[in-house]
């Protein structure tokens, strides 16, 4: 009896130990995600603004000693060809890329593994005052008359209020967010545009107006469809929404920010419905008879006192459909034809910030400053997604009735 | 008259609204569901996909989904109710545990893109898995995860206290009073819960991309550490970077059906699963 009794305690103790444990390990996990994500994007800026592995070089002569992202995408693309327009000395700019060199030397002179590259580079330089040399760090070139521009690492400021997203470009990529988080901003905003007013009509439809029999067989059918996988919605947005749009609007692509807000918007009406439909049927039945007896007609009660009083729930299943909106990847990215652009029209293409992860993560080659970019778009989902789960949270728990 | 007349116009609305939204709503499950059946026989189930994708079948992308969603769930099920167990029944109500309910309830709002990211940089990458299925299935059993928690909180929320108190009340041990009272109590809503992220989890696509899915594959995985095809990348993959789009249309088609057809199930499974525990119970 007395061992029973003892083993029996052991065990207790044991479960409640390996409760303990799997409850860490859970909290760790997810303090580990945050902290994981954030130093990995945050490394972004401590990487240089030019390419990774490149540097630019110039005569020891040149005046200039650091080129800004801006000034040097310019001058590679031939909208600043001298020296003078950003503050040197009067002359042409010649640039000069590593394949250059195997044009001006043959290989042979070059030694095994371009072991007298660095030299023959610094040669060239020392030749020309104009030079403007874009060159891998491995065969930097060597020379009393050669000088690297000082490289800055990428500023916070350029990477979120930069305007243009061009990761992969020579000799600086642009890391400028703005056109994705407007991009996934405007999506999401006329989804929620759409789908509110449908919404909540159907919402008020269920709740208020239809039969307990329509409202058995409706509710388990909406709530299916908010189950269904964001990629069948997409496939379905890019056979028929996409040509529909098209063909409608007289547009020349169907692939448009407009096709994502519908299909968005289709996709979070089972959300917003069901949460709705909850909020309203969670108003007290007093409430509405006490209405209906003042001689309210139904529709008076309706709008005056069952909508008012679900007012907070109304706001939760807004708030949880912007939520949804801004993260939703897959679907929106089969649908919105994905152009890193600033958006002028919800007629045009974008891209948003979920599209561009899912989209380029594949091909940004690890812990470089695109794939550390990747991450920080990674972080700003998320810390929109708080701020909304946050404030969806403290929505819903507000004291739903104010005594007028 | 006219507070009838602004509530004849009212009604109406809303009715137009709630059929045309319905009518919407359902003529996506419709189109699919028409255009797929016409694809899925048992080769279509049975065979692995040719030339080209064009022809055969998406059997190697069902057996991808089936062992993902199992790997995902042997990890996240046990930790989740075990969490759960812990942050309900043991924990107080201290700021620890406010703090993970806190932590959980945002987890469970994170784009699953985010959970993709995370899941490549630390399984494929740090810890050195590769593009394979374990990597897959734990960034899967992240995100499915907190749901559990979730829904396993709520079902032992639910569970009487005067249940643990008469439980005590005659002796048992808090073990016992879990085990044989509160546990079997809970246990329809943990089941429903289970079913529901089963459902879940064998359709996401974006936390796959980049942790175990392959565009296509000649045999079946043969271990944790192979590659596998998964039915949402298959379906993605179909409609949108196939070799001749339009020939492999029909296996898109397809593909959806049945991903719709497991999401199905699964809802019926939990409701059917529920009511039966609960008449069981009830006796």
């Amino acid at each position: 009896m007395q061992k029973k009794k003892i083993i029996r305690r052991i065990l207790d103790k044991t479960t409640e130990y390996l409760l303990t444990f799997s409850g860490a390990i859970t909290g760790i996990a997810i303090v580990f995600i945050t902290i994981f994500l954030f130093t990995e994007g945050a490394a972004l800026f401590k990487s240089p603004e030019v390419e990774q592995g490149y540097e630019l070089y110039v005569h020891a002569q040149n005046p200039i000693n650091t080129l800004s992202p801006a000034e040097t995408k310019k001058i590679f693309d031939s909208e600043i060809t001298n020296w003078k327009d950003i503050g040197g000395k009067d002359g042409e700019i010649k640039i000069f890329r590593i394949d250059d060199a195997f044009s001006v030397y043959p290989e042979d002179e070059l030694g095994e593994n371009y072991a007298l590259l660095p030299q023959k580079l610094g040669e060239l330089i020392a030749q020309d005052e104009n030079i403007l040399a874009f060159l891998p760090k491995q065969y930097a070139p060597i020379g009393s008359s050669v000088k690297a521009l000082v490289s800055h690492n990428i500023q916070p400021s350029d990477y979120f209020l930069g305007k243009e997203w061009m990761p992969t470009a020579t000799p600086v990529p642009f890391f400028g967010v703005m056109p994705l988080v407007l991009g996934t901003l405007l999506v999401s905003i006329v989804a929620l545009i759409i789908a509110l007013p449908l919404g909540l009509g159907v919402a008020i439809y269920l709740s208020e107006l239809a039969s307990e029999k329509q409202r058995r067989l409706l509710k388990p059918v909406i709530e299916l469809l908010a189950g269904i996988p964001s990629v069948v919605y997409g496939f379905f947005g890019l056979v028929v929404l996409v040509p529909a749009i098209q063909k409608s609007l007289h547009l020349p692509v169907g692939e448009t920010a407009f096709t994502g807000s519908l299909l968005l918007a289709i996709m979070a009406l089972p959300t917003i419905i069901s949460v709705a439909e909850d909020a309203l049927r969670n108003t007290p039945r007093a409430m509405r008879e006490a209405s209906l007896a003042m001689g309210a007609t139904q529709w008076q009660t309706i709008y005056r006192v069952v909508v008012p009083y679900a007012k907070s729930g109304i706001s939760a299943a807004v708030v949880l459909g912007i939520g949804r909106a801004i993260g939703e990847t897959m679907a929106v990215m089969m649908v919105t034809g994905n152009a890193a652009v600033m958006p002028h029209s919800i007629f045009q293409s974008v891209r948003t910030i979920p599209a561009t992860i899912a989209a380029e993560l594949g091909e940004a080659p690890a812990g470089g400053p695109h794939y550390q970019a990747l991450f920080l778009l990674g972080c700003i989902l998320f810390v929109f997604t708080m701020i909304i789960s946050i404030s969806a949270e403290i929505i819903s728990k507000k004291k739903n009735y104010k005594p007028h | 008259m006219n507070k009838k007349h602004s509530q004849f116009v009212a009604f109406l609305i809303f009715k137009l609204l709630g059929i045309i939204v319905v009518l919407i709503l359902f003529s996506i499950l419709g189109f699919i569901i028409i255009n797929g059946v016409r694809v899925i026989n048992w080769e279509f189930l049975s065979k692995f996909p040719g030339e080209g994708m064009t022809t055969g079948g998406i059997f190697p992308a069902i057996v991808g989904t089936l062992y993902l969603t199992i790997g995902s769930l042997l990890f996240a099920f046990p930790l989740g109710v075990m969490s759960a167990l812990y942050t309900q029944e043991y924990a107080g109500k201290g700021w620890i545990v406010k703090t993970i309910r806190m932590m959980t309830n945002n987890l469970a709002s994170v784009p699953s893109i985010v959970f993709g990211l995370f899941g490549m940089s630390l399984f494929v990458n740090k810890l050195n898995f590769g593009d394979s299925l374990l990597a897959g299935s734990l960034t899967l059993g992240l995100l499915a995860l907190p749901v559990i928690i979730r829904t396993t909180e709520e079902a032992l929320k639910a569970v009487p206290d005067t249940y643990r108190a008469a439980s005590l009340a005659l002796g048992a041990t808090k073990l016992q009073t879990i085990s044989k009272v509160v546990l079997p109590a809970a246990m329809p809503n943990i089941i429903t819960g289970l079913i529901l992220s089963i459902g879940r989890v064998s359709g996401e696509t974006a936390p796959i991309l980049f942790t175990v899915a392959a565009y296509f594959l000649p045999h079946l995985p043969s271990g944790v550490f192979d590659q596998a095809m998964a039915l949402p990348y298959h379906l993605y993959v179909l409609a949108t970077s196939g070799t001749d789009i339009e020939a492999s249309r029909p296996m898109a088609y397809g593909t959806a059906l049945v991903l719709i057809l497991i999401v199905l199930t699964m809802n019926l499974l939990a409701t059917f699963i529920r009511r039966k525990l609960e008449k069981k119970r009830s006796k």
